[in-house]
């Protein structure tokens, strides 16, 4: 979106240098002013980003070498004493085991369950937009209400959950479900797939419209079978809406938070804790924002690094071109 | 457009997750800024700001009341109410103690954070200002605000943990009277689980009810001089607090607890409240605040509802009458207005204590206003804080938040069996240590 409207805005951009060589050329005050009104435009975005992102998250940096209670300013200098505590801390060893689990569990069945779902519902079906309403309905919802629902929902005997399978005869079947130590990440990932699924299924039905049904035509004329088709055009094709869903999966994975802490606060006995869940325990329960903000600052850096490496050497291809730059051929 | 979408998403998802991880920082560095000064208005009139956390009713209506009723008595004192949410206060608080600048009258529980702005010279000493009439208050409920010797902010609200427990179901398990002595309280939860009732309920998720257990035994045991002196060492490893989650241990390894108890919330329609409510549990060790939980989240016990103290523990060098428990009060600014202090010494009088007492539900502060305490469990609470021979504050409040949170998390585990005594003492010892 925003690319192309840059790209047709105003004629000091739009009459932007093609290539290395035209640009040398062009009068020095006639560079400078294209650098000054990219600048204007871009001082009221960057003025934000730094208020807002940038300055929290150095001072954050900063703050994470401190003992600090939160009182005054910190003045306690630890130096890298909260990072040593918080990787000999089982709790954040295990919220770093929990996180991954939660990718892997997520990108080896949400998102394929995901990909089932929007390849069926971009089938000719009677009430497909119905269906497709529903399965994206509970992304809708917020994650409080998700958590309160499902907290009532999964009560010991006296849910819904347990109440269904009663009825059914399976009595046994049923549990403790989030208030076991073995059951509770099961439990959660079960709720997080109802509430994502639909989302990565929209994303990949819009995917799917975009492939011209002339290929999968002409594929099927030259005797492709089903599978053929959708493994060598569909799948291919879908590559760039795949890579986007992995990467929003993985940070979302990464970064939950309201869920957890609506329905077991981490619990029982942190078998269900995340590092944002962490980071507010010791934020704002016990006021240590020092070791608070060294998990967040581990957390940022998860996320950015991963972000990065992901731009660069995965989403790169599906991007390039799309990125304004002010150098390189356009 | 295909390519355009999934790039111009990244992008700013990309900036959201850098937003993100630092929004946790930001919400932790920027906190309220609002102005906190008293003074004189322009009819001459002394103005003093009120902070209180009365947002939910009868508070909410009560206290703006009992201001205009004060204030028409006093038409030179003009009152600024500032109610604030429980934990939003606790942030702009810990901002304000950061500029150094407290609100005129303010909420506090007194303990550690109290402490703490006292020795940060930001809160006026109460003492000889107070010294006339502050004995007709439940001493008691004075403890939490008082630091050798001297009194810094006076108590409104008060209460005590106990076990509240349902009569009817204790009568089907055939015990006739509530357990004295920790070893008759496990008799009691052999005898209920045998007649196939659940003993206790507990709400395994939020981990503060399940440390009031092991902050009681730990009182019976050490005594609350003991428990003072632990804290004064900042050391929790000595004999009687290990005993202490041993005794906790003998009653977790009886499985009292209801189904899912690990998972379960106090409040909500399958927490510890609704269990005892709906009498699908026998007993709760619980606050004054109990029946009232019960009735809301619950449909209540009516009069099959009964309260006993925390049985004594053999052996221990605490007694029977030592309570636990704590309650809600007012302390000045250092240099505060005089009219905040004489406004205060109103609220608790008789007459206004009376009235809080009857539409507030609380229990009185002021000894004079007990005869407006009707309803039969708050006098039993009343009668345990008037004759009891110690008081210890709320753990959470007493110790540094840190402390605080550690005991409730290292009992939490020791109930959900990954702790043990010893590593619980150790755990807490720990992170005192570390203050």
């Amino acid at each position: 979106m925003t690319s192309t409207q840059i790209k047709d805005a105003p004629p000091a951009l739009g009459e932007a240098p093609r290539g290395g060589q035209d640009r040398n050329r062009r009068p020095l005050t006639r560079r400078a002013r294209d650098w000054l009104t990219a600048f204007l435009f871009t001082v009221p975005g960057l003025a934000l980003f730094l208020v807002f992102v940038a300055v929290p998250i150095l001072y954050a940096a900063y703050v994470s070498f401190f003992k600090w209670g939160g009182f005054g300013s910190p003045s306690d200098f630890v130096g890298v004493d909260n990072f040593t505590r918080l990787f000999q801390d089982p709790v954040f060893l295990g919220d770093l085991w929990r996180g991954l689990l939660l990718v892997l569990l997520s990108l080896g069945l949400q998102l394929p369950f995901a990909l089932a779902m929007a390849v069926l519902l971009n089938q000719k079906l009677r009430g497909r937009a119905v269906y497709r309403m529903l399965f994206f309905a509970p992304y809708v919802l917020s994650e409080v209400i998700t958590g309160v629902l499902f907290s009532m929902i999964f009560a010991p005997d006296s849910g819904l959950a347990d109440k269904v399978l009663g009825a059914v005869g399976l009595d046994g079947v049923g549990g403790l479900w989030f208030s076991g130590q073995s059951t509770v990440m099961a439990t959660l990932f079960l709720v997080m797939t109802w509430k994502y699924f639909g989302f990565h299924m929209m994303l990949l039905l819009a995917g799917l419209q975009g492939i011209p049904p002339e290929l999968t035509e002409a594929a099927r004329i030259d005797g492709a079978g089903t599978w053929q088709r959708f493994r060598h055009i569909t799948l291919p094709l879908l590559g760039p809406t795949i890579r986007l869903s992995v990467f929003l999966s993985v940070i979302g994975a990464i970064q939950l938070f309201d869920l957890v802490w609506v329905v077991t606060q981490g619990g029982p006995d942190h078998h269900s804790e995340t590092m944002a869940v962490t980071m507010f325990q010791f934020g704002f329960k016990r006021y240590q924002m020092g070791y608070a903000s060294a998990i967040s600052i581990v957390m940022f850096l998860i996320s950015f690094v991963f972000a990065l490496f992901y731009q660069r050497f995965v989403l790169r291809r599906d991007t390039e071109g799309a990125l304004t730059t002010m150098r390189g051929s356009r | 457009m295909p390519h355009t979408t999934p790039s111009s998403l990244s992008r700013r998802r990309f900036l959201g997750v850098v937003s993100v991880a630092g929004l946790g920082t930001a919400v932790l560095t920027s906190c309220g800024d609002s102005d906190s000064g008293g003074g004189t208005d322009s009819q001459g009139r002394t103005v003093f700001e009120w902070w209180h956390i009365q947002t939910t009713e009868p508070g909410k209506h009560l206290w703006p009341e009992q201001a205009k009723a004060y204030e028409k008595a006093h038409p030179d004192v003009k009152i600024k109410l500032v109610p604030l949410e429980n934990d939003a206060f606790k942030a702009k608080m810990t901002a304000l103690v950061g500029t150094g600048k407290l609100p005129d009258l303010y909420n506090t529980w007194g303990g550690g954070v109290l402490k703490q702005q006292v020795d940060a010279g930001l809160t006026e000493d109460l003492t000889d200002q107070v010294k006339d009439w502050i004995g007709d208050l439940l001493p008691a409920s004075r403890k939490a605000y008082e630091f050798d010797g001297k009194t810094y902010a006076i108590p409104v609200d008060i209460g005590a943990v106990g076990f509240w427990y349902n009569k009817a179901l204790f009568k089907k398990a055939g015990i006739d009277t509530p357990p004295t002595t920790w070893s008759e309280l496990l008799d009691t939860v052999r005898k209920l689980k045998a007649t196939g009732i659940t003993p206790i309920a507990l709400a395994g998720k939020e981990k503060w009810p399940g440390m009031y257990y092991w902050a009681y035994l730990a009182i019976r045991l050490a005594g609350v001089d003991g428990m003072q002196k632990a804290a004064d060492a900042k050391d929790f490893t000595g004999d009687d607090f290990v005993k202490a989650g041993e005794h906790l241990k003998e009653l977790v390894d009886l499985k009292p607890f209801q189904k899912g108890f690990l998972g379960a919330a106090y409040p909500g329609p399958t927490g510890e409240a609704a269990t005892m409510g709906n009498a699908k549990a026998a007993m709760e060790l619980m606050g004054q605040w109990a029946p009232n939980v019960q009735k809301s989240e619950g449909k209540g016990i009516g009069h099959d509802l009964g309260f006993f103290p925390f049985p004594n523990v053999e052996g221990g060098k605490g007694k029977s009458t030592d309570v636990f428990g704590g309650g809600g009060g007012y302390a000045l600014r250092k240099g505060g207005p005089k009219a905040a202090l004489d406004f205060l010494k109103w609220f608790v009088g008789p007459d206004s204590d009376s009235r809080l007492v009857k539409e507030g539900g609380m229990i009185p502060v002021n000894t004079k206003a007990k005869d407006a305490l009707t309803d039969p469990n708050l006098k039993a609470v009343f009668d345990l804080l008037n004759n009891s021979t110690a008081f210890q504050l709320y753990l959470d409040q007493a110790y540094p938040p840190a402390v605080g949170q550690e005991v409730n998390d290292s009992v939490a585990a020791l109930i959900a069996g990954s702790k043990s005594p010893e590593q619980v003492a150790r755990s807490i010892t720990q992170v005192a240590k570390n203050q």
